[in-house]
Order: structure tokens, then C-alpha cells, then sequence
């Protein structure tokens, strides 16, 4: 059963695809909900994902520059906050004066800052890659050794498990945020129908504030969790993430996190598995094609059923 | 006088690159501003151009398909078309969305032409692109044209060869520039002529109130696909420009998103879109503005390497580029809040039938 060809599909295709979907799931959750709450498609998410997995580094080098070598997942916590000061002075400076004008304003404003931010982390950080963590990621021995002992050898380095639990806290965390706290339901209740909510006495301002909030937490982590992967740090990585993203997004329907989380795995695998030799010896799709994946599951959906597999917000 | 030819060279240059932008920013504004389509991947269709006109007329090479040798205006044509043809595609299957979604289908059906573009090489060399691309009054110069039809009907190649060495090697940039700003006017009247037909107002009035031009029987979406693929066949003959102008073209760093698409948006929404002499000053405008910040960055950077010794002018030189970029961008979200209808705002032509004194108040009947 656990031949060469299950332990190549499950460890070389299987896996990689699902950490990839956990970090597009993480990114457009992000984007949907400023989707869905704010309405308009935030252009600058994968640029502010990147600067993210920037200050991330420069926490680090801060820190080992002071004797302490911190893990990524714990440098991530001061980069978080940097993140959701960004998201937050981008909301108050570029996109509020837009908030009773036409949406197509703010895409523009968006896609503005998109560059602005882009620019502003190749002035800082230099166009060049940066080597995040360098060396190459050894397996995790134990996994390895009680996988192969089980018949069904699972070669996974310790970055892919980080990234795997890491990706179940943060969208536990976001469950009960949205389904138990009162900033979740209101979060929830404008996403519906901002007028009915904004009736009923919800303050749209500090749930607009808790979006940028939440997305930012989660840009963040999906750019660390990038970088952890590719153990390099890319100027344009931003770019590349928004078109998956947006496909994620619009695949589990606008305004849906979960819908968001699914969509983005699903997304990672189709990615991944378009590569594998599912006919013959030669890859199914050549992997130079693997983004053209997203886009064309985004464009079959925008057409076949917009509002998404989960009855999700079209507009 | 050498110090004169230079500065007048620069002039051209400036003239060639800003009348080509202004091509591609009256492309977008019959997209943007006639339909009010937001199309995020202008790049996509000036790559199709470019793409198209580079294959059709380079000579027979073989690392890419063909170079088929064909005359140039019939490579600019063909560009046109090509475009135009993935716009079609691209409308009928996007247009009807809303236009964030339209945003992003645009911003990956380019991503998606330069993936092809890098991936097929035996059609397009792949990432080390394609040369050797003729240029316009340049290229009479080259032997493969001096030395057939219809230029060896005057002149033998000899006596064509000792006519362009008693040319100056710059006599080609004032054709060619001249060229490039006779394409914008004769853009620009046409899409005056459209803007000011009942086509034109037709255009506005679905941009403006969608439901309203349906309940009167307009059809929209049809109206909508020949904004969208007019304009992407005006993006598609600034590609060949482009490609003429730059003789080499590779699918990353020649069509960069933020330095065409992002570039063009800037200047339609500065010299305020609907508008399509907004457009051109625009063009003009921020091309200026962008190379002489090159320059004047320049002469900063060598002002702090001569005080700061210390410094690596390289790593400056690099990273100023992209403060360049920022700074556009935040003029262009100043622009933006501030004048939100650009230098020039949109002018809504009077129906005809009004009296003139209405159309004085309305805007003009030219």
C-alpha cells in the first residue's frame, strides 16, 4: 500500500501543497473579511503579508545583534503589532476619506499602496533576496523514525510542522473570536448587512478597526509562515501570494473565513498536485504554470457560482 | 552646439517615451474612463503587443518563432489585433462582473500572459526575450530592408548604404519621435470623435447610472466589450511602440507591472480621466516629472557620496529608483483625495440637440 509512488505523491506533492494552502488560507482570510466588512478588494494584502515577514527578520537581527536568537514564530509577535499599525495608519490616511464614495476608489487607493509599500521595503531592505534562515531544513527525525516504523514513512522538516500548527491556533483562535465574543458577532453582523447592523447600535468604526486587526495578525503570520518555507525573503513575494489569495477568497465566498481557510487549502493543493505525473511520466502541467492554477479555479468560479462554495457575498 | 544636439536628443526621447505612454493612457481612458472599466492589467495587453510586433517583423532567427520579416505597419496591425482578441476574450467572460472583481481577473490574465510569455521558449526565448526589434525609419537603415522591395526599386543597397553614412546617426529619433506623436492626434481625434457621438454619451450614461441606460433599452454589456476591447487594441499598438522603441523585450523587467500598468494609471487619474487631453498632459506630465527625478536624484546622490565618504553611491543609486516609485504613488493617492477629477476634468459633451446656452454651462459641442 505504502509503495514509492504514495510515499512520493504524499511527501512531495500532498504536503508541500497543504503548508502552501495553509498560507494562502491565512492571507485570505484577511482578504475576505475586508471583503466582506468593508467591501471593497484590498489590493495591498500581500504587499503588507510581505513587509510582515520583513520586520519579522529585522526583529531577529535586532535581537541576535543583542545576544538572542529568537524563533520566528516568537519574533513574529512584535512584527504583528507593527503590521496592524501599518494596516490601521493605511486605513486612517488612504482609505477612511474613501468610505462614503464609490468602492472603486479605495480598490484604486489600494492598489496605490501596493506600490507605496512595495517601494518603501525596497528602499529600506534593498531589492535583493534576503536569506531568512539559512541552511537546508533536515526532516524531523522522530516523525520520520515513528512514520517508517508505522509502514507509511512521512519525511516533514520541523518549518512544516510549525507552519501546520501554527495555521489550526490561529484559525481556532479566529472561531472563537467570531462565534463567542461580542467585536466577533458585530464583525460577523456588518459583514451581513452593514445597515441592519449599523440600526441595531453596532459601532462600524471599532469593527472596521477589529478587521484591520485580525488581518493583520493573520498577513502576518501567512508571511512569516511563507518566508519559513522558502527560507528567503523576496520583495515581489507579496505580488505573487494576491492572485491565489483572491482566488482562496472568492472560492469559499466572500465574507466567509472558513470559507476563506478551505478555499486557500484547496487552492495549495491545486497548485501543487497540477505538477504531479497524474497521466504518463511528464508533470500534468508544466510547474512553471502552478499560479495560472489559481487563476483559472478563480475564473471558473467567478463565472459558474460567484457567491462561492459557501453561499458567500457576491457582488 | 554638440552641448544644443544633446539637450534637443533629450527632448525627443522624452517626446518618444511620453507620447507612447500617452498612447497607453488613452487606451486605458477609453477602458477607465469612458466605461469606467478598471482594468489592473495594462501591462497583459502591451505585452501581447509588443510581443506580436516583435515576432512579425524580426528576421529569421533561431532561438524564437519565426521573425517572420513582415513589413512593420503590418506588425503594428496584427499587434492591435492580437490584443484586441484577448480583450474580447477576457470581456466576454469578466465584464459583467463588478469591478473589483474585473480588477483582479485583469491583474491575473497578465500575470498569466507573462508566465506564458517566460515559459514557451521555443516561441518567445523565454526569459532572455527577443532582439534585434526594427524600429521605425531605423530599421531603412538595416541591409535586409535597404537591400529589398520596395526600397531597392530606388537605390541599390550600395548607394542606400552611402546615403545613410551621410546621415547623421541620430536622424531616425526626430522621425520616429514625430511618428509617435502623429499616432497620439490621430488617436486623440478619433476618440474625441467617439467621446462626442452618441456612442460617447451612451458610454457615460451606463458608466453613470447602469440600470437607468438598461431600462432604455441600451445593452450594456455588449457596449461595455468594445470599450474594453477598443482600448486594450490602443494598449496593444503602445506595445509596439514600445517594443520599437526599446529594440529588446523579456517578459520580467520590460513589462513590470508597477512601471507600466501603476505608471499609466497615475497619469490618466492626474490628467483626469474622461478627460482625453487629461490624458495626454498627463502623459507628458508625469514622464517628465519621472525622468527629471532621475536626473536630480543623481545629482543628489553624488552630493552625499562627496560629503559622506563613507557611502556606497551603488547601493544608493539602486534604492533610489524605488523611492522614485513611492513617491509617485503617494502623488498619485494625493491626487487622488485631493483633485479627485485630475488637471483637466472630464467635460461631458452636450446632446446636440440643446440650445447653446445650456451648452455653454455643460460643456462644449466641438
Amino acid at each position: 500500500m505504502w509503495d514509492a509512488y504514495l510515499f512520493e505523491f504524499v511527501n512531495f506533492y500532498l504536503i508541500p501543497g497543504l503548508v502552501l494552502g495553509c498560507i494562502y488560507a491565512l492571507g485570505a482570510i484577511g482578504i475576505t473579511l475586508t471583503f466582506g466588512i468593508l467591501r471593497f478588494a484590498n489590493f495591498a494584502h500581500g504587499e503588507i503579508m510581505m513587509s510582515g515577514a520583513y520586520l519579522t527578520y529585522t526583529v531577529m537581527a535586532v535581537a541576535a545583534g543583542a545576544g538572542l536568537t529568537l524563533h520566528p514564530l516568537v519574533a513574529m509577535v512584535p512584527a504583528a503589532f507593527m503590521v496592524i499599525l501599518l494596516f490601521l495608519g493605511t486605513d486612517r490616511f488612504f482609505y477612511k476619506p474613501f468610505r462614503k464614495e464609490d468602492t472603486i476608489k479605495v480598490v484604486m487607493a489600494s492598489f496605490g499602496m501596493m506600490l507605496i509599500i512595495r517601494s518603501a521595503v525596497q528602499v529600506i531592505w534593498g531589492p535583493n533576496q534576503i536569506a531568512f534562515v539559512p541552511g537546508i531544513a533536515k526532516p524531523n527525525a522522530w516523525l520520520q523514525s515513528f512514520t517508517g516504523d508505522l509502514g507509511a514513512m512521512i519525511i516533514m522538516p520541523n518549518k512544516h510542522l510549525f507552519i501546520f500548527a501554527g495555521t489550526i491556533i490561529i484559525v481556532i483562535a479566529l472561531g472563537y473570536l467570531l462565534n463567542r465574543t461580542r467585536i466577533g458577532k458585530a464583525m460577523r453582523a456588518v459583514s451581513d448587512s452593514p445597515d441592519l447592523a449599523h440600526v441595531t447600535g453596532i459601532n462600524v468604526d471599532k469593527v472596521i478597526n477589529a478587521t484591520w486587526i485580525v488581518g493583520g495578525i493573520c498577513a502576518t503570520a501567512a508571511g512569516v509562515f511563507l518566508v519559513m518555507d522558502t527560507q528567503t525573503l523576496e520583495t515581489t513575494m507579496g505580488f505573487r501570494m494576491l492572485l491565489p489569495m483572491f482566488a482562496a477568497a472568492i472560492l469559499g465566498g466572500i465574507g466567509k473565513p472558513y470559507g476563506a481557510v478551505f478555499g486557500g487549502l484547496v487552492i495549495g493543493l491545486a497548485e501543487e498536485l497540477s505538477a504531479y505525473p497524474w497521466i504518463g511520466d511528464a508533470p500534468l502541467l508544466s510547474p512553471g504554470y502552478k499560479t495560472g492554477v489559481a487563476f483559472a479555479i478563480m475564473v471558473i468560479m467567478l463565472i459558474v457560482r460567484p457567491q462561492g462554495l459557501f453561499k458567500g457575498r457576491s457582488f | 552646439m554638440e552641448a544644443y544636439l544633446g539637450y534637443f536628443l533629450y527632448f525627443l526621447s522624452l517626446l518618444t517615451v511620453g507620447g507612447i505612454y500617452a498612447i497607453l493612457a488613452l487606451g486605458l481612458n477609453v477602458q477607465w474612463g469612458f466605461a469606467g472599466l478598471f482594468n489592473a492589467g495594462i501591462v497583459g495587453f502591451v505585452a501581447v503587443g509588443a510581443y506580436t510586433y516583435a515576432l512579425l517583423t524580426t528576421a529569421e532567427s533561431t532561438f524564437h518563432l519565426g521573425g517572420f520579416g513582415l513589413p512593420l505597419p503590418i506588425g503594428m496591425a496584427v499587434a492591435m489585433l492580437a490584443s484586441a482578441l484577448v480583450a474580447a476574450l477576457i470581456g466576454l467572460v469578466c465584464i459583467r462582473l463588478r469591478s473589483d472583481y474585473l480588477a483582479i481577473a485583469t491583474i491575473g490574465i497578465a500575470e498569466i500572459i507573462k508566465l506564458i510569455f517566460k515559459n514557451e521558449t521555443e516561441v518567445t526565448n523565454g526569459p532572455r526575450g527577443i532582439n534585434k526589434i526594427p524600429r521605425s525609419w531605423e530599421h531603412f537603415s538595416e541591409e535586409r530592408f535597404y537591400s529589398s522591395w520596395p526600397m531597392s526599386w530606388f537605390g541599390t543597397p550600395e548607394n542606400w548604404d552611402a546615403f545613410f553614412d551621410s546621415l547623421p546617426n541620430w536622424y531616425w529619433q526626430p522621425l520616429f519621435a514625430g511618428t509617435i506623436v502623429l499616432v497620439v492626434f490621430v488617436i486623440y481625434k478619433m476618440l474625441e470623435r467617439a467621446r462626442t457621438s452618441p456612442w460617447g454619451r451612451m458610454m457615460t450614461a451606463i458608466r453613470e447610472n447602469e440600470p437607468a441606460s438598461r431600462a432604455a433599452g441600451k445593452n450594456v454589456t455588449r457596449r461595455r466589450i468594445e470599450a474594453f476591447v477598443i482600448g486594450a487594441a490602443i494598449m496593444g499598438l503602445g506595445g509596439a511602440f514600445l517594443a520599437q522603441h526599446l529594440r529588446l523585450i523579456e517578459p520580467t523587467n520590460t513589462f513590470d507591472p508597477s512601471k507600466v500598468t501603476f505608471l499609466v494609471w497615475v497619469m490618466l487619474i492626474a490628467g483626469g480621466s474622461g478627460n482625453n487631453r487629461g490624458a495626454i498632459l498627463g502623459a507628458f506630465l508625469i514622464w517628465t516629472i519621472w525622468s527629471a527625478s532621475e536626473l536630480m536624484i543623481s545629482g543628489i546622490i553624488d552630493l552625499i557620496t562627496a560629503i559622506f565618504s563613507t557611502m556606497d553611491a551603488s547601493i544608493l543609486q539602486t534604492r533610489a529608483g524605488f523611492l522614485r516609485m513611492m513617491l509617485i504613488g503617494i502623488l498619485m493617492q494625493v491626487i487622488l483625495q485631493r483633485y479627485p477629477g485630475g488637471i483637466l476634468p472630464e467635460v461631458r459633451p452636450a446632446s446636440p440637440k440643446a440650445d447653446t446656452k445650456t451648452a455653454d454651462t455643460t460643456g462644449d459641442t466641438q
